[in-house]
């Protein structure tokens, strides 16, 4: 019995389930809380809990799921092909704005790690944390971050912001799709950019330039910052 | 297939650019920028990787989910940080979320933009 729960069918099919539901939920009530992948965790982490699944496991049996990130990536390069008349009449906005936000992401991570007295290890780990987790493993690890925390960060700032970003815009009287995707992709990276997806075509494809924009500005970035505070 | 094999193939030289360049830039994301690039040249027609491209977008999410369930496995390092790292996600995520809406929308100039 232990050995078909820790199978990778298994273990793949309670990920593809648990996201499933997740999905059904969002389609009924479309509450930000009902985001499928916040679902999905709630779900997932008490069932490998009480199946006795350890993480190490899960991860190795999840490779499959994971391994797509990278060709999704190149894939989102089609989508900023297809919306390229939005982004090319706002080409200039874009590049200023995500760079601003790239700023205000590193810089304000930073001023909450001082005034709580944070270990240094921990800050660099969370400064990348509105990056893509490829571009923001990356980045921690040439900082001398913790790689664990750094994942954990991007999780869940991807989480959050999918969950908290079409409220918040919504309250701030956002009306430009293009400033959504944007807010979404620079934000919450590859989460944000799936739930702007939902919104709408325009919104997607902007999110996904910001993934790619957000991720090249950050690596840049922090070394200078680390320089000016060296 | 052919779509799979030229998706495949972007990253491949996207991961090989990468590699020449110390990892300054990750693969992937040399990989998007290369597919736009050829797309834009017409040297890779869009009906090849229509199908491909499409479902690999729209499923994405489901993709950060094993990440994500490495927050079951962290609980040590959050330890006597916890409020650090909730406040310092929370904060910024929502300033980011603010700064890039806020000041996007009043750039935004296009009609395809603020149409809703």
């Amino acid at each position: 019995m232990k050995e078909i729960i820790n199978s990778e069918p298994f273990i793949l099919a309670i990920t593809v389930l648990s996201y499933w539901i997740g999905t059904i939920a969002n389609n009924r009530w479309n509450k930000p809380v009902t985001s499928p992948i916040l679902i999905a965790v709630v779900i997932l982490i008490p069932l490998l809990l009480l199946l006795n699944i350890d993480y190490p496991t899960y991860e190795q049996n999840t490779h499959l799921i994971t391994f797509l990130l990278g060709p999704t990536v190149v894939a989102l390069g089609y989508n900023m092909h297809k919306q390229f008349n939005v982004i090319k009449s706002n080409l200039l906005p874009i590049l200023l704005t995500v760079f601003i936000g790239s700023l205000v992401g590193v810089l304000s991570v930073m001023a909450i790690c001082f005034i709580f007295n944070a270990p240094i290890e921990l800050m660099v780990a969370m400064e990348p944390k509105s990056v893509t987790m490829p571009i923001a493993l990356g980045i921690s690890e040439r900082s001398g971050g913790i790689l664990a925390l750094t994942a954990v960060s991007v999780a869940t700032c991807g989480i959050f912001g999918s969950v908290i970003g079409p409220w918040l815009l919504d309250k701030l009287k956002i009306k430009s799709r293009v400033a959504k995707g944007l807010a979404m992709g620079s934000a919450a990276h590859g989460v944000g950019t799936g739930r702007a997806m939902q919104m709408g075509r325009i919104e997607g494809a902007v999110a996904g330039m910001a993934i790619g924009l957000m991720g090249i500005f950050t690596a840049i970035i922090i070394p200078i910052i680390e320089a000016i505070m060296a | 297939m052919k779509g799979i094999l030229i998706i495949l193939f972007y990253l491949i030289v996207g991961e090989g650019i990468s590699m020449l360049i110390n990892h300054f830039v990750p693969g992937n994301v040399i990989g998007m920028v290369l597919l736009f690039a050829s797309l834009q040249a017409k040297i890779v027609k869009p009906e090849s990787v229509e199908t491909v491209a499409n479902f690999l977008t729209k499923n994405m999410t489901i993709m950060f989910l094993p990440p994500s369930i490495g927050l079951m496995a962290s609980y040590k390092i959050l330890g006597n940080n916890i409020v650090t790292i909730t406040l310092a996600i929370v904060v910024s995520t929502m300033l980011v979320l603010a700064v890039v809406g806020k000041t996007m929308d009043k750039l935004d100039k296009t009609d395809e933009g603020n149409n809703q």
